[in-house]
C-alpha cells in the first residue's frame, strides 16, 4: 500500500510542477492545489498507513494506528483550501485589473 | 507552566475579530489598534522580565504533556524578537493612521495587521514543527491580502509571484515535516532535539535538514530572495516596513532555532552551508543595492543583504557569534522598520521614488534629514549606534574560528550598504531646492513621530550595550546549549 501511495504522491508532484510551470494562470493556481495534495498525501504515507485497531482506547486490541498523521493533514488541508482561495480570487483579480492570464505578459516593466 | 505565554497570541487575535465588526468605523479601528498594541506591550515586557529571571517559559496547550501536545515556549531569543515585533508594529501603525488611506481601512486592514501579528508571534513562541507550519500560513496569508489590498495592476502582479512562491514554499515544509516525522516519529522540537541526539545525525537527517533549511530559506530570502524586491515595492510604505523589518526575519528565526536545537551534530556540513548562502546572499544583495536608482530598491536589496549577515553568526556557531547576531537581528528590525518609513515620507514628499528626481530636502526637512542620516549610518554599523555592536560580535567570533572570507565579505558589503544608503541621502537631501513647501504632496505632521520612537531605540541598542547585553548574552545562552531548552520543555 505505502508504494502504490508513493507512486501517486510522484504523478501529483509530476502533474503540480508541470501546471505550476505552465504559462495560464489558472493553470498555475490548479497545479499548486495538486502539489498541495500530493504534499499531504506523502505526509499521510510517511507518517504510516493503518497498522491496527482505531486510535480509540476500549477496544480489544494491542496496536493501535497513529493518530497524529490525521490530525496534521486535516490541519493541512484546511490551509491548503484557504490559500487555493486566496490564489484564486487574486488571480482572478488580476485578470480583470490586467486584461491577461498569460504570464508572458504579466512580466511588467521597470517604469511603471 | 505559565499562562501568560499564550497571551502575545491572544490579544491580537481577539482584537482582530473584534474589528471586523467596526468596519466603517474608523476612528474606533484606531483606538483599539494603539490600546490592543499598548497591552501587548506590556504583556510582553512582563513575560520577558519573568524569561530572564526564572529562564524558558512554557505552556502545555489543552494540558497535553509536550511530546505528545502543543507546546508554547517563551525563551529569551523567542522573547527579544516578540518584543522588537511589537515595537515595530506600533510605530508603523501610528504611521500607517496618517498614510495608509481611508480605503484600505474600511477594509480591513487593521485586521489584517492584527492577524499577520498572531502568526508572527505564534511562530516565535511554538514549540513544535508543525504549528510553525500552521503559523507561518497564518502569518503568511495575512500578508498575501496586505501586498494585494487596493488591488492596483503592480501590486496584483507581484503579489501573484510572492502567493505562488510562498505556496510552493510551503509545500516543501509539509513535505520536510513529513519525512521528519516518518525518520523519528515526533515533532516536538525539544523531543526531536533529544531522540536525534541519542541515535546520532545520520545523513538521511542532514538531507532532512538541508531540506528544512531550503523551506525556511525562501521564506527568510537568504539566496532565494528573488521574490523580495518586488514584493516589497508594491504595497503602501507602512506595510512595506512592517513586511521588511518582521516577515523575513521569521524564517531567519527558524533557521536559528532548528539549527542550534535540533540539526547541530553536523555543523561542518549544515553550518558551513548555511555561512556560504549568507556570503552569496550578502554579495548579490549589495550588487543590487549599489545598482538601483530607486529608493524602494535599494532599501529592499538592504533586507537582503542583513538576511546573509545575520547568518554568518550561525555559521560560526559560538556564544560570542551567536550573541552578535541576536543582537543584530533586533537592530535590523528597528533599523529596517525606521529607514522604510523615513523613504516612505521622502516619496511621499516629493510624489516619486526615483532618487535622480528628488534633492535639497533638508532645507525644508531638517529632522528627517537628520534621522535618515542617522539611520543611514546605524544600518552600516557605525560606532555608537545599534548596528555596531552586533557587527563587532559576529565578526569577532568569525575571525576568532578561522572564517576569514565571511568576515572579509561581511565588511566589504557594510561598506556597499553605507554607500547605497548615503546615496539616497546625497541625492535626496543635499544640493538644490526644488521642491518648496506648496509643492509638497502630502505634509510629514505626525509622521515623524513614530520615526522619533525608532531612531531613539536605535541609539538606545547601541549606547545601552551593558543593559541589553545582558539578555542578549541569555538568549545566546539557550541557543548555545540546547539542554536548558530541552528541561524547560520535558521536564516542568
Amino acid at each position: 500500500m505505502e508504494i502504490l501511495m508513493s507512486v501517486l504522491v510522484g504523478i501529483l508532484f509530476t502533474a503540480g510542477t508541470y501546471l505550476v510551470l505552465a504559462k495560464s494562470l489558472l493553470r498555475i493556481v490548479l497545479g499548486t492545489s495538486i502539489l498541495g495534495h500530493g504534499a499531504l498525501l506523502l505526509l499521510l504515507t510517511m507518517g504510516g498507513i493503518k497498522t491496527g485497531a482505531p486510535p480509540l482506547l476500549g477496544l480489544e486490541s494491542t496496536t493501535y494506528t497513529d493518530p497524529l498523521p490525521q490530525a496534521l493533514i486535516l490541519t493541512a488541508i484546511v490551509i491548503n483550501f484557504g490559500t487555493l482561495g486566496v490564489f484564486l480570487v487574486i488571480a482572478y483579480r488580476s485578470y480583470q485589473e490586467l486584461g491577461t492570464d498569460d504570464m508572458e505578459e504579466l512580466r511588467g516593466t521597470e517604469d511603471e | 507552566m505559565n499562562n501568560l505565554v499564550i497571551l502575545p497570541l491572544l490579544i491580537p487575535l481577539l482584537t482582530g475579530i473584534l474589528l471586523i465588526f467596526f468596519r466603517k468605523q474608523i476612528k474606533v479601528q484606531r483606538y483599539v489598534t494603539t490600546l490592543s498594541l499598548l497591552l501587548l506591550l506590556a504583556v510582553t515586557a512582563l513575560l520577558t522580565h519573568q524569561v530572564s529571571i526564572e529562564g524558558p517559559q512554557t505552556l502545555n496547550v489543552g494540558g497535553w504533556e509536550p511530546p505528545f501536545g502543543i507546546v508554547l515556549v517563551a525563551d529569551m531569543f523567542a522573547m527579544l524578537l516578540v518584543m522588537a515585533t511589537v515595537i515595530v508594529t506600533f510605530c508603523c501603525m501610528l504611521y500607517a493612521f496618517r498614510t495608509v488611506g481611508e480605503e484600505r481601512e474600511k477594509h480591513y486592514f487593521y485586521m489584517f495587521v492584527h492577524f499577520m501579528i498572531v502568526g508572527i508571534m505564534g511562530s516565535f513562541l511554538t514549540g513544535d514543527l508543525f504549528n510553525l507550519f500552521v503559523f507561518f500560513e497564518i502569518m503568511l496569508l495575512s500578508s498575501y491580502i496586505l501586498i494585494s489590498l487596493g488591488g492596483k495592476k503592480d501590486q496584483l502582479r507581484e503579489s501573484l509571484k510572492y502567493v505562488l512562491i510562498n505556496i510552493v514554499s510551503s509545500m516543501l515544509f509539509i513535505v520536510a515535516i513529513a519525512y521528519l516525522y516518518s525518520i523519528t516519529g515526533t515533532l516536538n522540537f525539544a523531543d526531536l532535539s533529544v531522540k536525534i541526539a541519542e541515535t546520532g545525525q545520520d545523513g538521511l537527517i542532514t538531507t532532512v535538514a538541508i531540506f528544512l533549511m531550503l523551506v525556511f530559506a525562501i521564506k527568510a530570502a537568504l539566496l532565494m530572495y528573488f521574490w523580495l524586491p518586488g514584493a516589497y515595492v508594491v504595497p503602501p510604505m507602512a506595510i512595506s516596513a512592517m513586511f521588511a523589518a518582521l516577515l523575513t526575519k521569521v524564517g531567519i528565526y527558524a533557521i536559528f532555532r532548528t539549527f542550534t536545537l535540533i540539526f547541530y551534530h553536523e555543523a561542518v556540513i549544515t553550518h558551513e552551508l548555511i555561512g556560504w548562502l549568507g556570503v552569496a546572499t550578502m554579495i548579490l544583495g549589495g550588487i543590487g543595492a549599489v545598482a538601483y536608482w530607486d529608493l524602494r530598491r535599494i532599501l529592499a536589496y538592504n533586507v537582503i543583504i542583513a538576511v546573509g549577515f545575520i547568518m554568518i553568526g550561525l555559521a560560526v556557531f559560538t556564544e560570542t557569534a551567536l550573541a552578535g547576531s541576536i543582537y543584530y537581528l533586533i537592530h535590523d528590525m528597528i533599523v529596517k522598520a525606521l529607514l522604510f518609513l523615513l523613504g516612505g515620507v521622502m516619496i511621499g514628499l516629493t510624489g516619486t521614488d526615483q532618487l535622480r528626481e528628488m534633492s535639497g530636502m533638508i532645507r525644508n526637512h531638517a529632522l528627517l534629514g537628520w534621522m535618515f542620516f542617522l539611520a543611514a549610518f546605524a544600518l552600516a554599523g557605525v560606532p555608537p549606534l545599534s548596528g555596531f555592536i552586533g557587527k563587532l560580535l559576529i565578526l569577532d567570533g568569525a575571525i576568532d574560528e578561522g572564517f576569514y572570507v565571511m568576515a572579509a565579505v561581511g565588511l566589504i558589503t557594510s561598506l556597499m550598504v553605507l554607500y547605497s544608503v548615503m546615496k539616497i541621502f546625497m541625492n535626496g537631501f543635499w544640493g538644490e531646492n526644488q521642491l518648496s513647501v506648496e509643492d509638497e504632496k502630502m505634509s510629514t505632521k505626525g509622521l515623524l513621530f513614530p520615526c522619533a520612537i525608532l531612531a531613539v531605540l536605535s541609539i538606545g541598542l547601541g549606547v545601552g550595550v551593558e543593559w541589553v547585553n545582558v539578555y542578549a548574552l541569555q538568549a545566546a545562552e539557550v541557543l548555545n546549549n540546547p539542554q536548558v531548552y530541552i528541561d524547560a520543555v520535558l521536564q516542568n
